[in-house]
């Protein structure tokens, strides 16, 4: 009797494979980003939709470290500024210093490179570190290059940094319009996102959670440690990089206040409200700041705004330590996802026993 | 068999997997190890005994490279490895087993062995997922298999009973070519079955591999070894075949507290 009534779910299974491999949440949610710019005004579009994806990826660079590497570190938006100074300096600014006016397929990757390169060197001084060490010394880091840039002028023009940064034109689209500017970053957040997932579960993915859970033993099994996790930074900074890049388009602008301390734990603030478990915390926690810092104004007035941001950020800590993502995975039908689980199981059995038969 | 064994200890070092001389290890002022000498002979299996605070497992430590000695000089092969990286160790084809299991708490049994495998071989930074034809992933399957943890194959390691993590321990030292393993107390908390099965496990090593083996319980140390060092407030006290230190009546004294004599 059992077999009769799961031989159709077992040939449902075979058909519909490729939906349940990419999973029916990620589908709705492309389906609903891609159609996103009809149903937004411009101001949805950029200030909520493109920054949020922008300040996402950024967070998803430092989910990468965190997550999977077990390293937190506070410097990831010092290493997106890196990318938007270089931008600055080799791209176009209005500031009267540098801005050597390199096409962007040059300044673009450049950006990326010396991003990536400047999130292995500091891995490379925070990985002899473990745990709270490492945030402390990424915090410091993070300070170190906030005073260079503001005190030194002959490379990061100083307090007021560079301005009348320009997106360039492509195809006859000027990528800062609205409506470019967010599928420009929904593409790289994209990309990004599905990279990391898939990392996560690549040969290196499984060696940085393996390091994470046990460094020690790690180097017992013919892992050198240390090359790994630098690896890991790097691969971060290509994400941070090119959110960099993107974050200078947006802004229009960049300067020390870019990178300042503020800036970086709000990153943070990001990554642990959205859930440092998948790699899609980082862009909830993103969405969720975004619109907090938006609209809180209207909400309690420009003085205690910041204060209701805080509040927030406290009681989904205090409710569920691991983000937005932890109270999803709590609240979660836990019935109902066993009786599928075993549903399937005992589809594949009766598909087997017809086999036989 | 015992007297191949001490033959062959006798030889030239080449043919000696480990030799350590005159090996100390200081933290402080105190004196964990000292003037630890051992000649192993390749494929030779020894059982290093000794009561708790001993320095057995600081003895593995400094010879896998966790710690440094503070004196003496650890050859491997013929290798001087004294000061080299732990993982340049074990590329080399060392490895070892963990008193208390170090594993990979949220990995999957085969995901962790796979990475054993991988350890030791190229392409540790690929970010591809291993395919299942990888020579690294196949060799994963057959360890599983040779520890008996076929069924938990896909489980989380986290999840695993004490029992099962040790047995997993031994598969991440099985990885790779091992050519010399040791094993830091493998029997700690498991039921006569498991210690059975481990017995099995050990014996069914290819005879090129050679192992120490720290182990409280007489029983599975004498059985599976050829050769026993006894070690005693951080020195080597007295070696000897499983009888002649089975009938030692310091040994007796020191080691069962003289109750058993």
């Amino acid at each position: 009797m059992t077999d009769l009534t799961l031989t159709p779910a077992a040939s449902r299974t075979a058909s519909q494979g490729w939906i349940e491999k990419v999973g029916i949440g990620h589908i709705l949610l492309a389906f609903f980003l891609l159609i996103y710019p009809v149903m937004a005004s411009d101001f949805f579009l950029t200030q909520i939709g493109g920054y949020s994806l922008v300040l996402g990826m950024i967070a998803l660079s430092l989910m990468l470290l965190a997550g999977y590497g077990g390293m937190v570190s506070l410097a990831q938006i010092t290493v997106a500024g890196a990318a938007g100074y270089v931008v600055a300096i080799f791209g176009e600014n209005n500031s009267g210093v540098y801005g050597f006016g390199w096409p962007w397929w040059i300044y673009g990757p450049l950006a990326i490179m010396i991003a990536s390169l400047m999130s292995a060197l500091i891995g490379w001084i925070a990985v002899r570190t473990e745990g709270i060490y490492t945030i402390m010394i990424t915090l410091a880091v993070a300070t170190a290059c906030f005073y260079f840039a503001q005190q030194n002028y002959a490379l990061f023009n100083g307090f007021p940094g560079y301005n009348g940064l320009r997106a360039p034109d492509v195809f006859g689209l000027y990528w800062r319009d609205p409506v470019p500017f967010y599928y420009l970053c929904l593409a790289n957040a994209v990309v990004a996102y599905i990279a990391v997932l898939y990392g996560a579960r690549s040969t290196f993915g499984l060696t940085l959670q393996a390091i994470r859970d046990n460094p020690r033993r790690m180097r017992a099994i013919g892992f050198n440690v240390t090359a790994h996790k630098v690896f890991a930074w790097w691969l971060a900074g290509l994400i941070a990089g090119a959110a960099g890049i993107l974050l200078v388009w947006f802004n229009g602008r960049i300067s020390p206040g870019t990178i300042a301390v503020g800036p970086s734990i709000n990153i943070l603030v990001i990554a642990i409200i959205g859930g440092l478990r998948h790699p899609i915390g980082p862009f909830i926690g993103a969405v969720i700041v975004t619109l907090m810092q938006t609209f809180a104004i209207d909400i309690i007035g420009a003085e205690r705004f910041n204060t209701l941001i805080g509040l927030v950020f406290l009681l989904i800590v205090f409710v569920s330590p691991d983000g937005i993502l932890g109270l999803w995975e709590r609240l979660k039908p836990q019935a109902g996802r066993d009786d599928w689980r075993s549903f399937k199981k005992a589809a594949n059995k009766a598909e087997k026993k017809g086999r036989n038969a | 068999m015992a007297t191949n064994v001490a033959a062959s200890r006798l030889q030239g070092t080449g043919a000696n997997a480990l030799e350590l001389d005159d090996v100390g290890r200081q933290f402080g002022a105190l004196t964990a190890l000292s003037g630890i000498s051992m000649r192993i002979a390749a494929g030779e299996r020894r059982a290093v005994l000794g009561s708790n605070g001993a320095g057995k497992t600081t003895l593995f430590n400094t010879i896998t490279g966790d710690f440094n000695p503070t004196s003496g000089t650890i050859r491997f092969f013929g290798e001087d490895i004294t000061t080299l990286a732990a993982y340049e160790r074990i590329r080399r084809g060392l490895r070892r087993t963990y008193q208390i299991s170090q594993l990979f708490t949220n990995l999957t049994v085969l995901e962790s062995v796979y990475l054993a495998c991988r350890g030791v071989s190229r392409r540790r930074f690929s970010l591809l997922r291993p395919s299942p034809s990888d020579g690294a992933m196949a060799q994963a399957e057959s360890i599983v298999h040779a520890v008996h943890l076929d069924d938990d194959r896909n489980a989380t390691v986290g999840m695993l009973s004490h029992g099962q993590q040790r047995q997993l321990e031994i598969a991440l030292a099985l990885a790779g070519a091992p050519r010399f393993i040791l094993f830091d107390e493998p029997a700690a908390g498991l039921s006569p079955t498991e210690r059975r099965d481990l017995i099995e496990i050990l014996n069914a090593l290819p005879k090129h591999i050679g192992y120490i083996i720290i182990e409280h319980d007489l029983d599975v140390a004498l059985r599976v070894s050829e050769y026993v060092s006894m070690m005693h407030n951080g020195r080597l006290f007295t070696e000897g075949t499983p009888e002649e230190i089975e009938n030692d009546p310091t040994v007796q004294e020191i080691y069962l507290g003289g109750g058993h004599g």
